[in-house]
């Protein structure tokens, strides 16, 4: 029912009206006298050294990819945590299912701690 | 006038009566915060703006307001303005689900104290509450990554980019303990839907940080990092990345920055509060005092941040990716299996088991983990020169 998303987009407007509306106002109100030393990255007064648009750590890419692959597992938990208690005659075959589930997965995460992807350094 | 003009005005005034408590939360707490650190380090914080120096958050605002915004020259010119906005949005959305106090009746019309909550009027006009409720809140605290990344990377500065990197991944590592955290709570109530977990608590007589209590910890310890608050505040870390992510920043774009940090905190807090301590429900159930226990139970939890503040130094990174991974998440599934395992086999009996396996749970946990991290991040401490020519003392342990 496309109603019970009204009050979303009555709270979306009101937040990005907030939002626009702080940044305009110190827009307007804020002086505006900027020079190269002004404009230029801060580096503690120092002049800085080559750009920022380098690779970076390949770790970084390794805990986005890790955490994609966890959190849809983790939202699967979700659907089932919601009918494990009402469902009186399943929950035991529930609960088989959710074992094997979390068994596959722990192997993957062993894997993956045996692997040392999860050290940092 | 048709009932829908009528929904949408009720729901129009409650939307902004909640935004106005959750914007007076932000200065509060930012007073709060400067109050309780100064008395913790024996020194007297803010007194000269208004009585007990409660003004101050309001004049930083303003004086912020008249600064100039600067704009770095290398900076990225689409994405660098809007990132604020990026972190602040989702922010201030994820309110959305989170009920801070019951059914009210208004003569033919009744409705909930929640944004997307259920609204009954005459005729049959009847709107349910959202059913995904919480999925809604941990997707929106998830997009708040993107303002951090995209602030950092767009500043084209050293530290910002490292800070945006350092704390986007500690964002992603937190998220998944967080979500795990909730599902023990959710095993409990049956239901996604912030109210009915409320309303389930005071069906069981009993608040779910008792047989929740591992859960509980971890939902805490997750949020805490998520929210880049002390001792996990190493993306801002002021001495070694000049605040990080927002170092470029200056006049009311930097002030969002620290607002959306607060409005998370009292985001999270506030979950914290539905799930584990009753929600807005306390003693009696007149409604116009659940949101005043709410506010109470909310203040709770802002005045325990600021105490983890004020205690604990900051941890080290591999540390706190070593606390994520390798100890969060397994102790949050451990304690799923053992909800699941005693609401199938003693459902009678299951909150007085799962209070005893609880306890014996995190005292395994508290001595576990502070093995498992020593173990695991000792041999980066002790590297190079130290491992080779230093015998092993206290002293270079963690």
């Amino acid at each position: 029912m496309l109603v019970q998303y009204l009050p979303f987009l009555i709270l979306f407007i009101v937040a990005v009206a907030f939002s626009g509306g702080a940044i305009l106002l110190s827009r307007l109100l804020g002086p505006k006298r900027p020079n190269p030393v002004k404009l230029a990255p801060y580096e503690s007064g120092m002049v800085p050294i080559g750009g920022t648009r380098r690779p970076f750590h390949i770790r970084y890419y390794l805990v986005a990819m890790l955490f994609i692959l966890f959190d849809i597992e983790i939202i699967f938990l979700y659907p089932w945590a919601v009918i494990y208690l009402t469902a009186r005659a399943a929950r035991l075959f529930l609960l088989l299912e959710m074992i094997v589930f979390l068994g596959v997965l722990m192997i993957g995460y062993i894997y993956i701690w045996r692997k040392g992807a999860l050290d940092w350094e | 006038m048709p009932e829908i003009v009528i929904f949408l005005l009720i729901k129009l005034v409650m939307t902004i009566v909640i935004f106005a408590l959750w914007m007076t939360m932000v200065p509060f707490m930012i007073w709060l915060e400067r109050k309780v650190i100064a008395d913790i380090q024996i020194r007297i914080g803010p007194n000269r703006v208004g009585p007990f120096g409660l003004l101050q958050p309001i004049a930083d605002a303003l004086k912020l307001i008249m600064k100039e915004d600067i704009t770095p020259a290398k900076a990225d010119k689409l994405i660098y303005p809007i990132a604020p906005a990026l972190l602040m949005v989702p922010a201030l959305l994820a309110i959305a689900v989170i009920p801070i106090g019951g059914m009210v009746t208004i003569g033919e019309r009744s409705f909930t104290l929640q944004i997307m909550g259920e609204y009954r009027g005459p005729n049959g006009f009847f709107v349910p509450e959202l059913d995904a409720g919480i999925l809604l809140s941990l997707a929106l605290s998830s997009l708040g990554v993107y303002g951090v990344v995209l602030a950092g990377w767009s500043s084209a500065n050293k530290y910002s980019l490292l800070g945006g990197m350092r704390s986007s991944a500690q964002m992603l590592s937190y998220e998944l303990p967080l979500g795990v955290a909730l599902v023990g709570p959710l095993l409990l109530a049956s239901s996604l839907r912030l109210n009915e977990v409320v309303n389930a608590q005071s069906n069981f007589g009993i608040w779910f940080i008792i047989p929740q209590f591992v859960g509980f910890i971890i939902f805490l310890m997750s949020g805490t990092a998520e929210v880049n608050r002390a001792p996990f505040d190493l993306p801002e870390a002021e001495q070694e990345l000049i605040g990080g992510y927002h170092t470029e920043y200056s006049s009311f774009r930097f002030a969002m920055f620290f607002m959306a940090e607060y409005l998370n905190m009292v985001t999270i807090s506030a979950l914290a509060v539905t799930f584990f301590l009753g929600g807005y429900r306390l003693f009696t159930d007149i409604v116009w005092l659940q949101p005043i226990w709410f506010a109470l139970k909310l203040m709770l939890f802002l005045y325990l941040f600021v105490w983890i503040r004020g205690t604990w130094p900051r941890v080290r990174y591999d540390q706190l990716m070593a606390l994520g991974w390798k100890v969060s998440l397994p102790l949050a599934l451990v304690n799923l299996a053992i909800t699941a395992i005693v609401l199938a086999y003693v459902p009678k009996r299951a909150v007085l088991v799962l209070t005893i396996t609880s306890i014996v749970l995190i005292t395994i946990a508290y001595y576990g983990s502070s093995y498992n991290i020593r173990r695991s991040t000792d041999m980066t401490a002790r590297s190079g020169y130290a491992r080779r020519h230093l015998p092993e003392s206290e002293e270079t342990r963690i």
